[in-house]
């Protein structure tokens, strides 16, 4: 399924918001399995890289291409934002929206959302108000959301930025099982420990471009970029 | 739960909808007419008679003769001869029936300040009224009232540009709210006699004038013709004026009466 | 202040004794405004949310339109719908002039626009919170709508409740339209127009003590409804 979509390309993309340039030019392929890492400071365009990847965002000049049509590779993608938005909505009726949206029955997409709630720990709180959960338990209630699909790729945009050691670990263990059934992950984060933990490959973003591409171990033993050296000796990076 | 109320609703909507077997006719009537209690005498008595649903309109006269001009209502009675006549010359209305007649009376604050009460005519108690320029609330809507009103006005010639905002005021509005706005004012005012016996808020205002045979107010009830307006109900129209001019109605139109004083005398033929 | 005492004891006076007539104008009243209300909500909440998630070329000029239109003023659609289903009106034949039908017809005209545009502005704040993960869902159009249709319900409920309250004290064009005529047409307010007219401040008062209080229950029992609904299972 991952080798359908697979790779995307990005060719001189470039995404500008009133009137400033703030990603790209970006040339760039991802292909293959597991996880990629994306890395930057703050501010440095990791969001908007992948927002443009899932299409959330257009690309002004250049382009970004799917193995296959935009619409087919978009329905088989899921994005976690940073901030979990959560649905007016029960906790069950969260999990069992996008399903709903596809088609499926109330019925089926409750049965089905129940089992994910479970899987992530909230079996407890099916019928409780999403918009009461804490931090951890909103951004794994996203996390249910978006694997209640069974997406090819899952974009995650620094979804344990906000959150304290447990719910990460949590967070981690579930990815973990997604990537163990053919999930493909492209991840931001500035947690180099994260990154460090889940990466097979990274790319480093820099000022709105692409300063280093590489597997993971040969980056973090030796960054192709000097921004991206100076950042995992921990330096501050402008 | 909502299906259940929502079902609830819709079968109270169709319960109320009227019942379509009795007969019906709309009829405009003025408001010194309604007023007088008397309709509320008459229309029980029409229903047990003759089986039709009278639904009353109420309004002024000017509007009464629209109503009946757009075909919106099967017939009207109202008190305004040279507009009945227009009516009927524009061939809205076969013609008219006299019913009944009342009287207007000039109703103004206790104390009298132009001394119309002993007036000799209502010509004259109008005069005085303009000469003292004491405040004077008019209906001002075309109403047959207001009409007659004006009528009595030119009857004395008197120069219509000093008939200033400061005395003169034109309420526009319907028989009830022109006289609360002069018993607010402590104003004169004319109104017809079962109008202002049925006011309930009648402040300081006194009837200070009435009697004068120009202050007669015939009504007349006309038919809305259905050659013009084909959907009207001719036929029940008929039967109801019938039934007005027989010795059943017009002896009650004679015999009612509000604090012992007799109000219309019936001349139905 | 003697009038509004009597007011008082007129309103008392005719809840206790469950007055015929009372009872009647009630439904009339009611009848005719929460009909209008439904029929209002259908067309003004998805109008709502369609304005709010659709860019068109005319969007700006309809939301400004809309508000505007929130301050019609109620004789002109009276006199409007009047014209229209007079006898001699475009809509003559339907004979629908001075039935409870034409004041529903002019109270649909009177707060839809009210409706749909706090319908508008709840749904737009919605639509900015959802907007990425929506988009991100893959929904439709139709998904989108419906989808914030359902999650803004409660303030969907208050935007008709808003028009429920206009359309309930609303006076001037179901006068026009529906000529007030006893047990065909008569509701709360015309009623209290009547009796203001025969100068019966009491009963007017009394008639109008028990409309405010209809609004107050009506209100209350609603927000009590969708408040237990809250602690269940929502």
């Amino acid at each position: 399924m991952v080798s359908d979509l697979l790779p995307v390309t990005a060719k001189g993309a470039v995404v500008r918001k009133g009137g400033k340039t703030i990603l790209g030019p970006i040339d760039l392929a991802i292909s293959g399995k597991g996880t990629t890492i994306v890395m930057g400071p703050n501010g440095s365009g990791k969001t908007t890289l992948l927002r443009l990847l899932h299409g959330l965002d257009r690309a002004r000049d250049g382009s970004v291409s799917w193995n296959g049509a935009r619409e087919d590779a978009h329905a088989a993608q899921a994005f976690i934002f940073q901030t979990p938005k959560m649905m007016r909505r029960s906790v069950l009726d969260n999990i069992a929206y996008p399903l709903r949206v596809r088609g499926a029955s109330r019925k089926q997409a409750r049965i089905k959302a129940e089992d994910w709630a479970t899987r992530i720990g909230l079996g407890d709180a099916l019928n409780r108000d999403a918009q009461a959960l804490s931090g951890g338990e909103r951004q794994k209630l996203a996390l249910a959301r978006a694997l209640v699909t069974e997406p090819a790729i899952l974009f995650l945009d620094e979804p344990t930025t906000n959150l304290d050691g447990g719910s990460t670990r949590e967070i981690e263990d579930i990815l973990s099982q997604a990537l163990d059934t053919g999930t493909r992950l492209i991840m931001a984060t500035h947690d180099i420990g994260q990154a460090r933990r889940l990466a097979d490959e990274v790319i480093f973003i820099h000022r709105g471009t692409m300063s280093a591409h590489q597997r993971a171990t040969a980056f973090f033993e030796a960054p192709a970029s000097q921004s991206a050296a100076a950042y995992l000796r921990g330096d501050i990076v402008e | 739960m909502k299906y259940f109320l929502l079902t609830i609703w819709f079968g109270f909507l169709l319960h109320s909808a009227p019942l379509a077997q009795a007969e019906e006719m709309r009829l405009a009537v003025t408001t010194s007419f309604h007023n007088s209690g008397l309709s509320k005498l008459l229309l029980p008595k029409i229903k047990r008679d003759t089986g039709i649903d009278v639904h009353l309109l109420v309004v002024g006269t000017g509007q009464a003769l629209k109503l009946g001009r757009a075909g919106d209502v099967d017939a009207i009675l109202v008190h305004s001869r040279l507009a009945e006549d227009a009516f009927i010359a524009d061939g809205f209305a076969p013609y008219r029936r006299e019913i009944m007649y009342n009287d207007f009376v000039l109703v103004g604050p206790e104390t009298d300040p132009a001394n119309i009460q002993n007036a000799t005519s209502a010509a004259q108690a109008f005069e005085r009224i303009w000469k003292t320029k004491s405040p004077f609330v008019s209906r001002g809507d075309n109403s047959g009232t207001h009409l007659k009103e004006m009528a009595l006005w030119a009857s004395m010639s008197s120069d219509t540009s000093s008939f200033t905002p400061d005395w003169y005021r034109a309420a526009g509005a319907g028989m009830g709210a022109t006289l609360n706005t002069a018993s607010a004012m402590n104003a004169y005012v004319m109104s017809d006699r079962a109008s202002w016996l049925k006011f309930a808020n009648k402040g300081a205002l006194k009837l200070h004038y009435s009697g004068d045979p120009v202050l007669f107010n015939q009504y007349a009830y006309l038919p809305v013709s259905d050659d013009k307006h084909p959907h009207v109900q001719g036929a029940v129209a008929r039967k109801l004026e019938n039934w007005l001019v027989g010795s059943v109605a017009q002896n009650l139109i004679g015999n009612y009466t509000i604090n012992g004083q007799h109000l219309f005398t019936p001349n139905g033929q | 202040m003697n009038d509004l005492w009597r007011g008082l004891s007129e309103a008392v006076r005719l809840i206790v004794s469950l007055d015929a007539a009372l009872i009647e104008i009630v439904l009339r009243s009611l009848q005719v405004t929460v009909s209008a209300v439904l029929i209002a909500s259908l067309i003004g909440l998805p109008l709502g949310a369609l304005i709010a998630v659709n860019r068109f070329r005319f969007r700006r000029a309809t939301i400004a339109l809309l508000n505007a239109l929130m301050g019609l003023p109620p004789v002109v659609v009276g006199l409007i719908v009047y014209i229209l289903l007079s006898r001699s009106g475009p809509f003559g034949v339907l004979g629908l002039l001075f039935t409870p039908t034409a004041m529903i017809i002019a109270q649909v005209i009177i707060i839809t626009p009210l409706i749909a545009s706090i319908a508008h502005q709840a749904i737009r704040d919605l639509w900015a919170e959802y907007h990425d993960l929506l988009i991100s869902l893959n929904t439709t159009k139709r998904q989108r709508m419906a989808t914030l249709i359902w999650d803004s319900r409660r303030s969907l409920l208050t935007a008709s409740l808003a028009g429920f309250g206009r359309a309930i004290g609303e006076v001037g064009a179901i006068m026009i339209v529906g000529g007030n005529i006893d047990h065909v047409t008569r509701v709360l307010t015309t009623a209290i127009a009547l009796e203001t007219g025969k100068g019966d401040f009491g009963l007017a008062l009394g008639l109008g003590f028990i409309l405010i209080a209809l609004a107050i229950v009506i209100n209350l029992t609603i927000h009590t409804i969708s408040q237990t609904e809250r602690g269940g299972r929502w």
